[in-house]
């Protein structure tokens, strides 16, 4: 399996997405920002970051760059793709994710190892790390999106320290091939970093590509 | 002339350090030429008090591989790899601008690093503040926090440790100091000097505006006072996000081996770091200030040349590289522009479109101000204020909570979690988990350890042995984690050192710091010297903040501070022989006074190789150096950090001569509080205290005893975003 990790001036967390993408399954490689192909990958990364330093908005200028019309034809085909943090943002900016990820309540950057549950019951050690990862939806989309299974994690019981609405901590899109998710499953892949759960994130990915 | 004296006045000269411009250029200098020379003459740029002092540090070691004079220092870390590291102060700014100052301090340490070839793996930090009952200092903390915070989170390098205290003397002076460590292969670091005639002077990164003027002169290199809100345009502003693609720009150039040298721009701008790179070379520089990138585009050449604007760097390059050089800076979407040409002239000429504005020999710029000695004179007994906060009749339970409270004692976790602490994915140790971060380097094959410590209270009390305890302390945190020391950087933050007690703090620090690191075969591989840190009610602590790297073999074996189970038994190791003499509690009690016992670096030398050795076999379940707060501090952080209680009895200190309060709460150096199986306590010469268990701190110290929930004591322990947040910020 080959991933490919977009990099726009200002990732942070690509060369962490890239060791986590090869201890998870295979090979993978960068993709330059200003790419419009992606080079035959079969799953892609959007890491965290500031993309374009955040500017305007978290991720709002990065959905214009070459590669992510190159990511969104990918996903319509049905491609696996997964955001972290920033690229989580960069997909609800560029409507492949539903939702939008607001200022933490506390109005302060947290960094902090919490712990997820997963649509399956799962639980997962992982570190967050963000100033905007208050996940917020209409009540209405919510609710939609509970009935339809695209939660995909949520934080624990008292892990919710950024104020997501219901817990949320990743969604999916309604086909099941794209996931965003605010901690950092990268940072998550070895024993001597904290832990290995943030192998399961990117096996799950992997999964999906294998079903499309 | 009267016009003209009055000037240079103006710029921080002296009327003799004017004359000598004039002997050396045997002209008077123009505009250009003055501010240019007021920017390097200054105590930021010459080091002009303190130069003469630095001559008796210890620089070299088998394993510097860049010592004092570089960008950085560094030191080899095996398999062909370098850990380039150094410390520097913004305390100036922070005091004006906290957010921005704080924010561009780190801007700043970065660059330093990166100019040498090395990728910034790791930020520390060390921050002094007033009392946190002081709006002031609640406003201070929190931007300071929220600007390291927004700079190196955002650029993706880890804040994996600092400290952070809080004193009365720091009120209207913070001490803002970052230092940043980064990795290289040994053979692809560059140096900042320039060389080849005829070679090309790349200006790289951010446009030029008139931010910063004046930083390192006016603000940096004199008192702060009333008005200085006036002083908020010398302040820079920093942009991450311009810094992180050109960090990335330029470790491509030298990946692909197409920069000569690269030397990033701090303070006094194009001046420094123009005349910098032409001295270490021994050749001249022409730089055309009309190439310069702008702003605003009516600047004037002495402003271009002086301005403080953020994320630049100034590179050589050899002319048939120099499209190569601008298309990589195009990749990154960064500026890049040719400014200038390395002659052989031994001159820095400024040019516009071609016409000479100004004309200086290099060494005279960069080498001529004169150096001045030192006049020390010991202030007679304690020269600082006492303010009690404690009473003479409080119970050593109100005591040890009113020291875990303490904001200098009290978890940092407020402050820390607001920092990036696991980007690049090489933090095994996360702060407050262990007594020095631990950052595992796969290229290496090993780990680093890094801490950074100083305790302004204390070398307020004994500047010499003040010292001497934050190179131990250092020394005490790595081998906690099983680390041996590789080098150390400083940063010196004084008050004015042209008044005699200041100037005798400086010498006496200078002199323990020369001493410990002696003993300790530590080398000193480059440091920072802030001074003119006063307000209005006199200087700060005299505050010399010492970075130590070191070096383990696994990373998979290092040590904790917190306990780790049930039923082990509690050791200490090292010559710990505490007193209260500038003690947390001395300080609460209002009781500080001049004087300090002495350290016996010998012993705690060999303390912190037995501890370090121990480690590294995996023998110890925890290890936790005694510092501030004394043993029963020591003693409620590591059982807070794990749940777990623990009962001991200090009778073995008593024994040795301590009263019950200074076996409690005393503070010195050497002490190891370690924990594991009993035998292997026994075997590594381990005082016996007593076993991990329980729910509660419980510790026999005569009359004194103590018992106190562990609740309790993390209540207060965790007190610190209450104290913080008191405005509702």
């Amino acid at each position: 399996m080959i991933w490919g990790v977009v990099q726009f001036p200002g990732s942070c967390d690509e060369r962490d997405a890239l060791h986590a993408c090869e201890v998870a399954s295979g090979e993978a490689r960068l993709i330059w920002h200003e790419e419009r192909e992606l080079g035959g990958v079969d799953a892609v990364v959007i890491p965290g970051g500031f993309s374009y330093g955040d500017y305007l908005r978290a991720g709002a200028i990065a959905r214009f760059s070459p590669a992510m019309e190159a990511v969104a034809g990918f996903a319509a085909a049905g491609g696996p793709v997964l955001g972290i943090c920033n690229g989580f943002q960069v997909l609800c900016e560029a409507g492949l994710l539903p939702g939008a990820l607001l200022r933490n309540e506390e109005l302060r950057f947290i960094c902090r190892q919490v712990e997820l549950v997963d649509a399956g019951g799962g639980r997962l050690s992982i570190p967050a790390k963000h100033g905007e990862g208050r996940y917020h939806a209409p009540e209405d989309a919510l609710d939609r999106l509970e009935a339809n299974g695209q939660v995909a994690y949520r934080y624990a019981t008292d892990q919710n320290f950024n104020g997501s609405a219901r817990d949320i901590a990743g969604v999916s899109n309604e086909a099941g091939n794209v996931l965003g998710l605010m901690p950092h499953p990268e940072h998550a892949v070895d024993p001597l970093t904290g832990s290995t759960d943030g192998l399961r994130v990117f096996e799950a990915v992997a999964a999906a590509g294998a079903r499309a | 002339m009267t016009v003209e004296l009055a000037k240079h006045r103006e710029l921080g000269l002296t009327d003799s350090e004017f004359e000598l411009i004039v002997e050396q250029l045997g002209r008077e200098p123009n505009d250009v030429e003055l501010a240019m020379f007021s920017l390097l003459w200054s105590e930021h740029c010459a080091y002009k008090h303190s130069r003469k002092l630095l001559g008796r540090l210890p620089t070299e070691g088998e394993r510097v591989v860049m010592g004092p004079g570089e960008n950085a220092g560094a030191v080899d870390v095996g398999n062909g790899y370098a850990v380039a590291f150094k410390v520097e102060s913004h305390n100036h700014p922070s005091a004006v601008e906290p957010f921005q100052g704080a924010a561009t301090g780190v801007g700043g340490i970065l660059r330093d690093v990166f100019a040498l070839g090395a990728r910034p793996i790791a930020i520390l930090d060390s921050l002094r503040f007033g009392e946190l009952d002081s709006v002031r200092s609640r406003h201070l903390l929190d931007g300071a926090v929220r600007g390291i915070g927004h700079y190196g989170n955002s650029i993706g390098v880890a804040t994996v440790g600092g400290e952070i205290y809080f004193e009365e003397p720091y009120e209207h002076n913070c001490l803002v100091n970052a230092m940043c460590v980064g990795l290289a292969r040994t053979e692809d670091m560059v140096r900042a000097a320039a060389a080849g005639v005829g070679n090309a002077v790349v200006l790289m990164g951010a446009s030029t505006g008139r931010d910063g003027i004046g930083g390192a002169s006016v603000l940096a290199s004199a008192e702060l006072g009333e008005g200085d809100e006036a002083k908020r345009p010398t302040v820079q502003i920093g942009d991450p996000f311009e810094e992180s693609k050109v960090l990335e720009c330029c470790l491509e150039l030298l990946g692909k081996g197409l920069l000569v040298s690269l030397q990033d721009l701090g303070a006094a701008g194009l001046t420094s770091s123009a005349g910098e790179m032409a001295a270490a070379g021994g050749v001249g520089i022409d730089i055309d200030v009309a190439r310069v990138p702008l702003r605003e585009a009516d600047m004037e050449p002495f402003e271009i040349m002086v301005s403080e604007s953020q994320e630049r760097m100034l590179a050589v390059v050899e002319p048939a590289r120099v499209p190569e050089v601008l298309a990589v800076c195009e990749k990154w979407q960064t500026g890049g522009t040719e400014i200038g040409v390395v002659t052989d002239s031994g001159q820095v000429r400024i040019l516009r479109d071609g016409e000479v504005v100004g004309d200086m020999p290099v060494e005279s710029l960069v080498d001529g101000c004169p150096l001045y000695d030192l006049e020390p004179g010991e202030p007679q007994g304690w020269i600082y204020g006492n303010r009690a906060t404690l009473t003479p009749e409080a119970t050593a339970e109100q005591e040890l909570l009113a020291l875990l409270a303490a904001p200098s004692i009290a978890s940092k976790r407020w402050a820390f979690e607001q920092y990036d602490s696991v980007v690049g994915s090489r933090t095994v140790r996360r702060p407050e988990s262990a007594d020095a971060a631990v950052l595992r380097l796969p290229e290496a094959g090993n780990a680093i350890a890094v801490s950074i410590d100083g305790n302004g209270r204390r070398v307020a009390c004994d500047p010499y042995e003040g010292t001497v305890e934050a190179v131990l302390e250092c020394a005490q945190n790595l081998a906690c984690v099983g680390a041996e020391p590789l080098g150390l950087t400083n940063c010196l933050n004084f008050g004015n050192p042209e008044k005699p007690a200041t100037a005798w703090q400086l010498d006496r620090a200078v002199s323990g710091l020369a001493d410990a690191c002696t003993a300790l075969g530590v080398p000193v591989v480059g440091g920072n010297v802030s001074l003119y840190n006063e307000g209005p009610d006199g200087p700060i602590y005299p505050t010399p903040v010492v970075g130590m790297v070191g070096e383990l073999p696994d990373p998979a074996r290092t040590a904790g501070s917190a306990f780790a189970k049930q039923g082990d038994a509690i050791g200490l190791v090292g010559p710990f022989a505490p007193t209260l003499a500038g003690s947390e509690l001395a300080k609460q009690r209002g009781v500080l006074d001049a004087g300090l016992p002495r350290s016996d670096v010998t012993a705690v030398a060999a303390a912190c190789a037995i501890v370090r050795d121990a480690v590294r076999a995996g023998r110890l379940a925890s290890a936790h150096d005694v510092s501030d707060g004394g043993l029963a501090v020591a003693l409620a952080e590591a059982a807070i950090g794990a749940g777990l209680g623990c009962r001991v009895d200090l009778q073995p200190l008593r024994d040795r001569g301590c009263q019950p309060e200074e076996a409690l709460f005393g503070e010195g150096s050497g002490g190891f509080l370690v924990s594991g199986d009993r035998a292997t306590l026994e075997e590594l010469g381990a005082t016996l205290l007593g076993e991990v268990g329980g729910e509660a701190i419980e510790i026999a110290a005569g009359d004194r005893s103590v018992a106190v929930p562990l609740a309790e004591a993390e209540r207060a322990w965790r007190s610190l975003p209450a104290q913080a947040e008191r405005d509702g910020a």
